[in-house]
């Protein structure tokens, strides 16, 4: 067999889920290198990239819950003003009330799973189109949170503050500074949480037999009905899990900036769609990683490094390089579903 | 049988006629509002004719501003009844594309400098470059909806994060100020004219509209590709270009409402401008009665449906009610509209008015 035949068969036993993967991985090295290689020596310290991991660990949860609602074939974008109102509900009970951490923590996961359970019942049960409902959804939770409160203000809560300046050392890590003293390197609780979710969440999609459902469902729901699968609640528990992600990800968001205001994480729910595509999941459903999510909202935060420390800080440089990203990897999508369909029919 | 059993079979077939009609929904949410602020507060019908800064005589009040607000919603309404009829999804980059459009308005007027005295362009050039600047960011979310075959709301998502930013980056981030009156009549006053321009715009769009509908196939072919994409193209349609061409309409219109909203305040705010248009632009569309899943489609009750999106705003500033908070209210309006409109929900409702209609006719044979 000749060579070239050899790797064309061995690309065409690659799945879907596994091509995208690598892509990303690709895509992320390649951009940490050139950021190595053309911003200096600031991405060669390792607190560089902890401090991606900090300010992104709430983005890394809400994108876990995304994939996971996006493999079963729906969307929610709802994500980032549920994240909004979480942080305001959470701020102004330990601020003006001065009510304990566990309460608030509880607060939290509440209106992250009412959230979740009324529009996956919306969706799942109703059949409404889940763009509409979490559309809804993301207005509601914006128009709430000014309900709640209009001013931005910081929590001076001394038990949250507490919790927020916790820093965990990574021991082998660190860097030396100007002055010549050792520097280790630390990561926030926020993202311990982040890990844990995505292992947990990686697990429970590739080993359980509920997380296969999720796959067969988005793949296609019709053959997945005929394996005799619950179609609804299968949506139903994808869209329950992924508020319950986005309260858990608003707390840590909380967590990681203090305060509480009506414009808090404003475009998350677009990083978030935007980090799961990247990652490699298919918006058709069916398809998608999240280990590959996880890289996919590394490789978008190094993207927005470079640009910040480009001196290009403008904050609409951001909106258009994630913009275009998001752009190009929707096209290599379906120029990938494309080619598949083609040599499907071909052979 | 009487002859008094029949006359009521044919009161209820006849509201069941009107039930029927897609019309009913705004013109019944209409009344409903209009019932609620009449007895709430008469005054909010009240309409003064006073004179503006420039001497010339306006008619203000409540019902002014609605149909003021509600035109540049209706003229969107235009266009997203078109897209949502054929790829059965909603380009929720409308907002984002009035900024564009506006910022384009202003730069070709102002030129290099930000703080012009005279205009450096026609206004009717300048909008003309705003149309086709819309256009083509329409053509871009077309050809991804219609050729990259990705969920139109998803494709349109990304000019929703970038048009703000590009329609800045197209000034520079700087606040031009225009400073000739007559910019100021597309959003404001003709001289001697006491009702809002934009009304007049809006009307000449949808005489526009009309006439394209009457005298094109672009209806029932939107119509078709819509209901069943695979079937319209056994048929000898395009669907990947007639759903194209949805998304360039839209630019149009896009770029319409775009230069009424910087003629408003002759300047413009790339963060402010037109925020959460979309959702009423949807809501509009849903509140016509059309199906957000695309397919058939009612032109006028989709416009009806705009101005009733402003009647229900204008309400809900009356009483008091933050700008920021708003959409809160109308993300329930939209959830119960849309979950009144499912067929499961309509299923039940049908089978309870069957089961009250059965009680009546029992009643009179007895």
């Amino acid at each position: 067999m000749p060579f070239g035949k050899k790797v064309q068969n061995k690309f065409k036993n690659i799945t879907d889920t596994n091509l995208l993967l690598m892509i990303t991985i690709v895509v992320f090295f390649a951009m940490y290198i050139g950021a190595i290689l053309f911003q200096g020596k600031g991405f060669l310290k390792p607190q560089t990239f902890f401090n991606i991991l900090n300010a992104n660990a709430s983005l890394i949860i809400l994108s876990c819950g995304m994939s996971l609602v996006m493999i079963t074939g729906g969307i929610d974008i709802s994500v980032g003003g549920v994240t909004a109102l979480v942080s305001m509900c959470c701020a102004v009970y330990l601020d003006f009330h001065g009510g304990s951490l566990f309460v608030a923590i509880l607060i939290a996961l509440a209106i992250g799973l009412a959230f979740g359970l009324v529009q996956g019942f919306l969706v799942a049960y109703l059949d409404i189109q889940p763009f509409i409902v979490t559309l809804a959804g993301m207005f509601f939770a914006r128009g709430m949170t000014t309900i709640v409160n209009t001013t931005p203000f910081n929590v001076a809560n001394e038990s949250f503050v507490a919790l927020k300046d916790t820093r965990i050392y990574v021991p082998g890590f660190g860097s030396v500074n100007k002055l010549g003293k050792y520097v280790p390197a630390y990561i926030e609780v926020g993202v311990v949480v982040a890990l844990l979710t995505v292992i947990i969440l990686f697990c429970v999609l590739r080993w359980t037999s509920q997380g296969r459902k999720f796959y067969a469902v988005g793949g296609n729901s019709q053959s997945a009905l005929m394996l005799g699968i619950n179609v609804r609640k299968t949506k139903f528990l994808s869209h329950l899990i992924c508020g319950l992600l986005a309260g858990i990800g608003g707390f840590v968001y909380f967590m990681h900036v203090g305060s509480g205001s009506a414009s808090h994480a404003s475009g998350m729910e677009m990083n978030a769609i935007a980090s799961s595509i990247i990652g490699g999941t298919m918006l058709t459903g069916g398809v998608g990683n999240i280990i590959g999510t996880f890289f996919g909202v590394l490789s978008l935060s190094t993207i927005q490094n470079i640009v910040s420390s480009a001196g290009l800080d403008q904050a609409w440089w951001t909106g258009i390089t994630i913009a275009a990203m998001l752009c190009l990897f929707l096209v290599v999508q379906s120029v990938v579903i494309a080619r598949k369909k083609k040599t499907l029919k071909n052979s | 049988m009487n002859s008094k059993s029949v006359k009521s079979v044919n009161i209820s077939t006849f509201f069941l006629k009107i039930f029927r009609c897609q019309i009913f929904i705004p013109i019944a949410a209409l009344l409903l509002l209009a019932l609620f602020n009449l007895i709430v507060d008469p005054s909010f019908y009240k309409i003064t004719l006073g004179y503006n800064s420039a001497g010339d005589p306006v008619l203000s009040g409540n019902l002014m501003t609605i149909l003021d607000y509600g035109s540049e919603l209706a003229i969107l309404a235009i266009g997203m009844t078109l897209v949502t009829a054929a790829s059965g999804g909603q380009d929720i980059s409308v907002g984002a594309g009035i900024a564009i459009a506006g910022s384009v308005v202003l730069r070709v007027l102002c030129g290099t400098n930000s703080r012009p005295d005279t205009l450096q362009a026609p206004i009717i050039v300048a909008f003309l470059i705003s149309c086709v600047v819309a256009m083509l960011f329409g053509a871009f979310n077309g050809a991804l909806v219609a050729y990259f075959k990705i969920q139109p709301m998803v494709a349109t998502l990304i000019l929703f994060t970038a048009g703000r930013s590009i329609a800045a980056w197209i000034n520079n981030n700087e606040l031009p100020i225009i400073s000739d009156p007559t910019f100021k009549y597309f959003g404001g006053f003709i001289p001697g004219v006491p009702i809002p321009t934009p009304f007049f715009i809006a009307v000449i769009c949808m005489i526009i509209m009309a006439l394209v509908l009457k005298f094109t196939n672009l209806g029932l072919y939107t119509q078709a590709v819509g209901i069943n994409e695979s079937s319209s193209r056994l048929n000898g349609l395009n669907p990947a270009f007639i759903k194209f061409i949805t998304f360039v309409i839209l630019g149009l219109c896009v770029a319409v409402a775009g230069l009424i909203k910087v003629s408003r305040l002759s300047s413009i705010n790339y963060s402010v401008i037109a925020k959460d248009i979309e959702m009423d632009a949807i809501l509009a569309v849903a509140l016509g009665g059309n199906s957000l899943s695309g397919g058939k489609f009612n032109m006028t009750a989709s416009i009806l449906g705009a101005y009733v999106i402003q009647f229900l705003t204008t309400t809900l500033y009356k009483f008091n009610v933050q700008s920021d908070a708003l959409s809160a209210y109308k993300a329930v309006v939209v959830i119960v509209l849309v979950v009144l409109s499912t067929p499961v929900v309509r299923e039940y409702l049908s089978s309870l008015g069957k089961k009250l209609k059965n009680k009546g006719n029992v009643k009179e044979v007895g």
